[in-house]
């Protein structure tokens, strides 16, 4: 049976490490996959480009996005991701470093989830991303369609 | 602008069941964060309140809406579109809080823009459990948009 996956659409190396170690000392049963760049996270979702083999049927339960990405910026990936029918229900949790209030209000208003700035403690770090797991994959209710 | 942290966040409550509201506003009583809870019980007063209608003349615009979705006079999900479409009403996070679990249910508030759905346990330690994440995701994990 095909399990949840969540996609993490991060391109700091750091950051990637931290979350894979974060998922990986919780008890999700969740595989994170990651995307690295803005371009890679559309055809990721959309089954275009390099992924056009993938299983469309097979959506992530959770998306967490960072804005500042190379190619695509992460904004312009959530109004995709908001404006297709396959994608538009996928709950979309920002997940930045930018402590821009436009950036927050953007990524609200185009239909974000939720705005999460990335602590920069290393414990914070790891805390965070525990808490955006439990939250949305556990109490709160997904389409039975998504993952 | 003035920044949440330095004054009570504000939520809007959207329930018709009496006993919900007490149990939500004794959770969100022991809370860290200061915050103000308001309650409109139907969700005629709901587009009032959030459109400052009337006697809602002065109120500010909440931080956070928890929408029940079965309510008198006017139905959830059509106050959850009307927030939705609403140009300066669409960033505020709406976390919908029903006994709902119907499938059609939690489709349609995805695709209205809900930001998250959340079933409400009957059993009160259960209910507790669930009002306390919704605490605790949204006032210290997530940042919410300034006014």
């Amino acid at each position: 049976m095909f399990t949840k996956s969540i996609l993490l659409v991060e391109d700091n190396p750091d950051d990637e490490a931290l979350a894979l170690r974060a998922f990986g000392s919780s008890n999700f049963p969740h595989p994170l996959r990651v995307v690295h760049d803005g371009k890679e996270a559309i055809d990721y979702l959309l089954c275009t480009g390099g992924f056009s083999n993938r299983n469309p049927n097979e959506m992530p339960a959770l998306i967490m996005l960072d804005l500042k990405l190379p190619k695509v910026a992460g904004l312009k990936v959530l109004q995709v991701v908001r404006t297709h029918e396959r994608t538009k229900m996928v709950p979309v949790v920002i997940l930045t470093s930018s402590k821009e209030e436009k950036d927050v209000l953007n990524a609200y208003s185009l239909g974000a989830n939720s705005y999460i700035r990335k602590p920069i403690r290393f414990e914070d770090f790891v805390d965070t991303i525990k808490e955006i797991g439990k939250y949305w994959l556990r109490f709160n209710e997904l389409p039975q369609n998504l993952g | 602008m003035n920044s949440i942290t330095e004054r009570a966040v504000r939520i809007l409550l959207v329930e018709d069941n009496l006993g919900d509201i007490r149990l939500t506003k004794e959770v969100f009583k022991t809370s860290k964060l200061l915050n103000q809870i308001d309650t409109v019980t139907d969700g005629e007063e709901a587009i009032n309140y959030l459109k400052k209608n009337g006697k809602y003349e002065n109120n500010k615009t909440p931080d956070l809406i928890l929408l029940d979705l079965n309510l008198p006079k006017k139905d959830g999900r059509e106050v959850l579109a009307e927030i939705k479409t609403d140009i300066n009403l669409r960033k505020i996070p709406t976390v919908i809080l029903t006994i709902s679990k119907a499938e059609e249910d939690i489709i349609k508030a995805y695709n209205l823009y809900a930001n998250c759905y959340i079933t409400k346990p009957i059993d009160l330690e259960q209910f507790n459990k669930v009002i306390k994440s919704i605490e605790e995701f949204w006032f210290t994990i997530v940042k919410l948009p300034s006014d």
